[in-house]
């Protein structure tokens, strides 16, 4: 049997072998170049007391919920820059938080091994229920709509929650090594998730099933993204580098490095067209990469440690990175 | 020990139906698909508020220049 599984995985190699006619990088050689792209800070958010691990836009382009070891979710409205609301944790150990798309609900959680979600919507805002199943840690989560949610663990499983009753309907199993993040197709068909086993897969959501693994990185992947167009996926890795995976080539078609990074990339945001991709790094940098042509074409600087997350909202009007220095910034 | 074979037989006996699966899929061509992705970067991009800039009168983040205060 193990024969069989060696000769499977030569077979596939193979065949995505013969699918590299070119790279992504010579097929973009006649593209003009990205302009140098110079943001500059729009707003500090400050309030958070330690470490922000995780931060999630509203649909609506201006609410966003930040995360931080200090204990607390906060929501702030990014055009005045003020708090909106502070939703205290029972566990401060919280990696990972999310918005759903309605506004209605957010999610957080991590060392405790549970999601929890919270009514933003009720006079009082609530806990609406504490999704416990996971054996370990709660990397990720993103809400699906508000019954359904996708979280991914330190357990090396996925799983697909019903809101209603609290229980998982379908458990994702395949990678080896600890999820550290996951990302939902635009169609919301499928997601994708990246692992310490440093293996990004595809699965279809409604039969649980992986359809498609993606190799090439050497660490664990801590970030992962769907581009735009939903047919091909970006990775970020312990190993310093971004990787984008053609979903239908299903193989790596480029990948952002530079040879003078030596920092673990943290977290990655796209811009509305997938052109720019906002890569967020240890050495306390956003860098800042053409996707096309694999160039680096600015950085955001100004963080006094570790950016630890960073996103786009769904208009694309700026681009967001939060930090261990306890601060979000808005650029555009 | 049995016991341990047994786990691995049945992990193993998943690996492999997994990359049956995998081995089993159909891929286009590497030149087709990032031909895909240029166009569509391409078509998007004079949508894209931070390649193309924002000015000022349409930045939420940045009030207009000119602003009154008598």
């Amino acid at each position: 049997m193990k024969k069989e599984a060696e000769a499977l995985k030569t077979q596939i190699e193979a065949a995505r072998k013969a699918a590299c006619d070119t790279d992504m990088a010579s097929a973009a050689s006649g593209v003009a170049p990205a302009p140098r792209v110079q943001l500059k800070t729009r707003r500090t958010l400050k309030g958070h007391l330690a470490k922000i691990y995780a931060m999630h836009w509203s649909t609506d382009n201006k609410l966003m919920v930040s995360a931080s070891q200090d204990g607390k979710l906060l929501i702030w409205d990014s055009h005045s820059g003020n708090k909106v609301n502070a939703v205290p944790l029972k566990s401060s150990w919280v990696m990972t938080c999310a918005y759903a798309p309605s506004g209605n609900l957010v999610a957080s959680g991590g060392l405790d091994n549970m999601c929890t979600v919270y009514n933003l919507k009720t006079p009082v805002i609530k806990t609406v229920k504490e999704l416990d199943a996971h054996t370990g840690y709660l990397s990720c989560a993103r809400f699906l709509s508000d019954t359904e949610i996708l979280t991914s663990s330190g357990d090396t499983t996925c799983a697909l929650w019903d809101l209603e009753t609290g229980k998982q309907k379908t458990v994702f199993l395949n990678h080896v090594g600890d999820c550290m993040c996951l990302a939902l197709s635009p169609d919301m068909n499928s997601f994708v998730s990246g692992a310490c086993d440093s293996l990004a897969k595809l699965w279809d959501i409604r039969d649980g099933q992986c359809k498609q693994t993606f190799q090439g990185h050497t660490s664990d992947i801590n970030a992962i993204s769907f581009y735009p167009s939903g047919n091909a996926i970006i990775t970020g890795s312990d190993d310093c580098t971004c990787k984008m995976y053609d979903l239908r080539a299903d193989q790596e078609v480029i990948g952002y490095q530079d040879a003078a990074l030596n920092s673990g990339v943290t977290s990655l945001a796209l811009s509305v067209s997938g052109r720019l991709v906002f890569a967020g790094y240890d050495d306390f940098n956003c860098n800042i990469w053409d996707s096309l042509k694999g160039e680096k074409v600015g950085v955001l600087s100004g963080h006094d440690n570790r950016v630890s997350c960073t996103g786009v909202p769904v208009d694309g009007m700026c681009v967001c990175t939060g930090s261990w220095d306890s601060f979000l910034k808005i650029w555009n | 020990m049995s016991n341990n074979s047994a786990g691995g037989l049945v992990s193993m006996q998943k690996s492999v139906k997994q990359l049956r699966f995998e081995a089993g899929i159909r891929r286009m061509k590497v030149s087709q698909a990032a031909a895909d992705l240029k166009a569509f970067c391409l078509q998007n991009a004079h949508k894209d508020p931070l390649l193309m800039g924002v000015p000022s009168s349409d930045n939420p983040f940045r009030p207009p220049k000119s602003c009154a205060l008598f």
